[in-house]
């Protein structure tokens, strides 16, 4: 726990909404984004009073990144007591890490959760009633914030971060042993060993922080395939799914977007609905290339949701037949991407179709668009594949910037190590980069040593806001 | 026959109680030792030695604030050691041979030498208590002698139990006799005790060893010293000598197993995991078909040796045939056999920072009756009980010292945070910021703090005060000074580094791993510099682990910072946790039991989990 820094992060919930808070707090706060925001009438941010609000640009090297509204508090009358500039910016996921990244850039540090607060508890800022409901809250939630870290870390990462951050415990308790232990005769730790290793180490932290660079959801979306044929009733379903949700379309420049791809907010996470033609058999030579760039589509896309007419199942015997080996097709050729069998447009059935319906297809998932019906619970299902870490694609794994910070300095102390090792710097002196490595790894997997807790606190509480 | 009422009353004269005894005096109390044996002050139960990784720091650390072990090491001191020079310098650790019994001796002339210390020598068998108060100690011949402050520092006298193979005797010490009556007396007055083991190798006859087929361990080429004051290092140095067991050793010694106290079940406390005894290395590491034993002589002129690596409580004459098997033994006469004892401890816990306890006031544990090993340790926790007292019966604020600035005070702290289930040795590693707690560096952390509370004198800080100074100027020279290419490139060469290809600051290039102040000298600008300014060894060696080292110490400053955030945060005494419903069953019970006093020190006990500390310091608003 650093108190002296300045920390950002978003101030109101994640994923997309007309506008969004970021929040700045510490000493340099105002001095940090004054030379990042560009007032309309020119305004020196730094002369400005404390509790007032400008209208201007976020311009980063000349390019205006977004237009804000920019609310200036200077401490100790602030809500965390100390210097806290919030910017107002459009509600775009897009955006907003645009512009907290930048302000990272600067020289802020991301905030722990519930930083903000813990300020403002350190300083004063909350009274003892307050204090003892985050008290409650804080002893039944801080075990399940990690957990819930650990499964968005998809795959068998989290396992292997574990099983990483043991074995370096271990050499590093070795090289301890041998520091202490020179004068008498114990087994040392093997520098080849250790080197393998930490080689091993860096090569799993690459590949999530690549992860992060190119997967991140909030820039990308979780690719959505849907396959069914025209008249289905696609684009009443993902109307619905937006309308639900008040989510926004993000526009990415320069992103080559497919036109028939539409992103969509759910629950704070973006999910890119990617339309497809359907992969129903056929001799024509047209059709025939549809149906190959369909499973070109199904290949990169991480969630499969097979849409029809309820109404089929029961009318039109041949079409029933069709469907039926469709899906068996997908199931074979794509075990372990989750797929998702909808039946559209059920407010017309009866209930004797209804049950017909159900008994016929295994999973079946019930739907009208139209009405709503099933639309919550299918937003809960695609949600539930994001937390349960079924989805396994290739590229996105880490989703979380605090993870993603964590990452990258445990990496850089993993090199420190490594160049050390190479250099033949003492154990000693390893032994403090190993201990701050092991440390972004406890951040990670929540395993963090009593002395570690520090940055810890507060962790898993927003009151106040 | 005795003051009217003293100030402060040590019982016990080993390492604990003479630093006390000085460290109370010297501050200006009238202090009374209390001890069985007024021959037996500052002796070396164990090894003739003071030091070694971690330990070496604290000696250092006892000289700067004051103290008088690293002065008396100096001055009875055989061989001299830097040990781990090839580590960092955080590991560099100093280590002496001493003449035990000169050992002893320097240290009852520097105690008959410092005023205000008067001597007793009978056995304590209690303290006198008088509501909550400590006033005075009752001796075994009945006479109360008063005092303002009592410190205890039993060490393993104790309801001491020693034994040898199937034989068991009472005693403190070989040829000394228990103490009886104390742990009695606090356990009804409800303190906690419990029991612990350590022992102590065979001493035998240097005539009677074969030299020539052992290796020669002497010490360094260039030795330095403990004490910060003007001690002399040594001219000549007595070597020791490294053998080995072997398999057959280890079948003779498993022939006594049967009858050793350790494995029939008569000693049932734990013994220290890191200083095993020779049985329990050959029972635990049973793949190892040899282990090291280095023979250390006793002193200057005594023919006595010590065999270290070989502590044992097999029966004597186990112990005498194996040890004949040894190479370099085959001939070996025993002066006295090893042997384990059993003694009483009263678990840390029961202690605040100052070493006072919980329950009496102003009366004050120190050494190994807080389950400690290791004559430094004891050494350390005596200065500090010695200082504490003399502070708290005049009104002073205490004196504690914090993790990040001296082993002391992780010491300190970790006995009253987590207790200890088995003797407790300092090692490096226990020390969040070993980078910071340096042997080069103790006179630089503490003693201007000593200075402040009226015990180290004044030479001491000016000195410290000068030797700073020096090192600030010669750091400051290597950051504003440049080299040109073709001076430094050469010397890059020489340790294969990469050249430079236009001039740069000479500190930038001394902290390149491989280059040394050595290195540096041979730039006639630096040369020329420090032999105008006249700069000794130390203040060369300050200077080159603050250039080297510069990143690292920032680091650990930084972390540390860290810590004294929550170290502010002060928990009041008498704390009610039971009313916290929202801390765990464990947190509250082990909170109860320990009160911590700042949530840092809460946040170190086992049991308490970074949300019961969340919840702590929702409650600690302020």
């Amino acid at each position: 726990m650093i108190l002296n820094d300045t920390i950002v992060a978003l101030a109101t919930p994640s994923g997309a909404g007309a506008i969004a808070v970021i929040r700045i707090s510490g000493e340099k706060a105002i001095d940090l984004t004054a030379p990042l925001f560009k007032s309309v009438r020119g305004k020196n941010l730094r002369k400005q009073k404390s509790h007032t609000i400008h209208l201007g640009h976020v311009v980063d090297d000349g390019k205006t990144m977004d237009e804000v509204l920019l609310s200036l508090f200077k401490g100790p009358n602030s809500y965390t007591g100390e210097n806290v500039v919030e910017i107002s910016c459009h509600g775009s996921p897009y955006i907003q890490q645009e512009i907290i990244q930048l302000l990272i850039r600067k020289g802020c540090r991301m905030a722990n959760p519930g930083e903000f607060t813990l300020r403002a508890f350190l300083n004063g800022k909350l009274d003892l009633s307050q204090a003892e409901a985050v008290a409650d809250l804080i002893a039944s939630d801080n075990e399940a914030s990690h957990q819930i870290a650990m499964q968005q870390m998809r795959g068998g990462f989290s396992n292997e971060i574990k099983k990483l951050r043991e074995e370096l415990l271990n050499f590093a308790s070795l090289i301890e042993l041998e520091l202490d232990f020179a004068e008498e005769d114990v087994e040392f730790a093997d520098r080849t060993q250790f080197k393998n290793l930490l080689k091993r180490i860096q090569e799993v932290l690459k590949k999530l922080i690549d992860s992060f660079a190119v997967g991140n959801v909030i820039k990308n979306g979780i690719p959505v395939a849907i396959i069914g044929e025209p008249n289905v009733g696609k684009s009443t379903l993902l109307n619905a799914l937006l309308n639900e949700e008040r989510a926004i379309v993000s526009e990415i420049a320069g992103t080559t977007r497919d036109t028939i791809e539409d992103e969509i907010s759910i629950g704070g996470i973006g999910f890119r609905f990617i339309d497809t033609a359907g992969i129903r058999e056929t001799k024509d030579v047209v059709e025939s290339i549809g149906i190959k760039k369909t499973f070109e589509k199904i290949e990169q896309a991480q969630v499969v949701i097979y849409l029809f007419e309820a109404d089929v199942i029961s009318n039109d015997n041949e079409k029933s037949q069709a469907i039926q080996i469709e899906i068996g097709k997908l199931k074979n050729k794509y075990p372990r991407k989750p797929l998702l069998i909808i039946a559209n447009k059920v407010d017309l059935l009866s209930e004797k179709e209804l049950n017909f319906i159900k008994t016929s297809i295994e999973n079946i998932h019930l739907l009208s668009a139209k009405s709503g019906l099933g639309v919550d619970e299918l937003k809960n299902k695609l949600l539930s594949f994001v937390n349960t870490g079924a989805l396994r694609n290739n590229e996105t794994i880490v989703t979380n910037s605090r993870h993603y910070n964590s990452l990258l300095k445990a990496l850089k102390e993993v090199e420190k190590v490594l160049f050390g090792l190479d250099e033949d710097v003492p154990g000693d002196l390893l032994a403090i980069d190993i201990r701050q490595a092991l440390y972004h790894f406890g951040e990670i997997t929540g395993e963090i040593s009593n002395d570690d807790l520090l940055g810890n606190i507060f962790a898993n509480f927003c009151i106040g806001k | 026959m005795f003051e009217k009422e003293y100030d402060v009353i040590v019982v016990g004269g080993g390492h604990a109680g003479a630093e006390a005894t000085a460290a109370a005096a010297n501050m200006g109390s009238k202090t009374l030792l209390v001890t069985m044996n007024l021959q037996n002050i500052g002796q070396m139960s164990c090894n003739p030695a003071m030091g070694g990784i971690a330990k070496g720091q604290i000696v250092r650390e006892i000289d700067a604030l004051g103290g008088y072990s690293g002065i008396i090491t100096d001055m009875s001191a055989i061989q001299f050691k830097m040990l781990n020079k090839s580590k960092g310098p955080a590991m560099w650790s100093p280590r002496a041979q001493n003449d035990r019994m000169r050992f002893a001796e320097e240290w009852r002339l520097a105690l008959e030498g410092t005023p205000n210390v008067d001597f007793y020598q009978e056995m304590v068998s209690g303290v006198l208590v008088e509501k909550n108060n400590v006033v005075g100690v009752r001796t075994s011949l009945g006479i109360d002698i008063k005092s303002r402050a009592v410190v205890l520092t039993n060490g393993t006298f104790l309801n001491g139990l020693i034994h040898i193979g199937e034989k068991q005797f009472g005693g403190g010490r070989a040829g000394e006799k228990a103490a009886t009556g104390i742990t009695e007396q606090l356990v009804d007055y409800g303190f906690d005790s419990g029991r612990m083991k350590t022992g102590t190798p065979p001493r035998v006859d240097g005539r009677s060893l074969d030299y020539s087929v052992m290796i020669p361990q002497p010490g360094d080429i260039v030795p330095e010293k403990f004490s910060y004051t003007n001690t002399l290092p040594l001219n000549t140095q007595v070597d020791c000598h490294m053998t080995h067991t072997s398999e057959l050793v280890h079948d003779l010694l498993r022939e006594g197993f049967d009858r050793s106290p350790m494995f029939n079940g008569r000693i049932k406390s734990i013994g220290p995991r890191y200083c095993p005894s020779i049985e329990d290395k050959i029972n635990r590491f049973a793949d190892k078909d040899s282990h090291q034993i280095f023979v250390e002589p006793e002193g200057w002129k005594t023919v006595e040796v010590y065999v270290n690596g070989f502590s044992t409580s097999l029966p004597e004459d186990v112990q005498y045939r194996a040890l004949k098997s040894v190479k370099g033994f085959e001939n070996v006469k025993f002066f006295r056999p090893g042997y384990a004892i059993e003694y009483d401890y009263f678990p840390p816990t029961q202690l605040r920072h100052t070493l006072e306890t919980k329950l009496v006031n102003n009366l004050y544990f120190a050494g190994q009756i807080n389950g400690t090993t290791g004559y430094e340790e004891a050494a350390s926790q005596g200065l500090m009980a010695g200082i504490n007292a003399h502070l708290k019966i005049n009104q002073k604020e205490p004196f504690i010292l914090q993790r990040d600035e001296a082993y002391i005070g992780v010491l300190i702290d970790d006995l009253i945070t987590k207790g200890t289930e088995e003797p407790y040795r300092m090692f490096t590693s226990r020390a969040e910021y070993r980078t910071l707690l340096r042997q080069d560096n103790a006179d630089l952390r503490l003693t201007p703090k000593s200075f402040e509370i009226g015990l180290a004198k004044k030479d001491r800080l000016t000195r410290m005060e000068e030797k700073l100074k020096k090192s600030n100027d010669f750091i400051a020279f290597f950051k504003n000074t440049s080299v040109l290419p073709k001076d430094i490139n050469p010397i890059l060469e020489s340790v294969s580094s990469a050249k430079v290809k236009q001039s740069d600051k000479m500190f930038k290039v001394f902290s390149r791993p491989k280059v040394t102040m050595e290195h540096m000298l041979q730039l006639e600008a630096v040369s020329k510099y420090a032999s105008e300014n006249s700069f000794d060894r130390e203040v060369m060696e300050q200077t080159e682990i603050q250039v080297k080292y510069s990143g690292y110490i920032e680091k650990e400053k930084n972390n540390a910072d860290k810590l004294h955030r929550l170290e502010n945060v002060k928990i009041p005494e008498g704390f009610d946790y039971s009313k916290l419903k929202s801390l765990s069953h464990e947190a509250r019970e082990k909170l109860n039991l320990i009160r911590p006093v700042t949530i840092s020190q809460a946040s170190r006990i086992s049991g308490v989990s970074p949300s019961d500390i969340s919840v702590l310091l929702v409650f600690m608003g302020r």
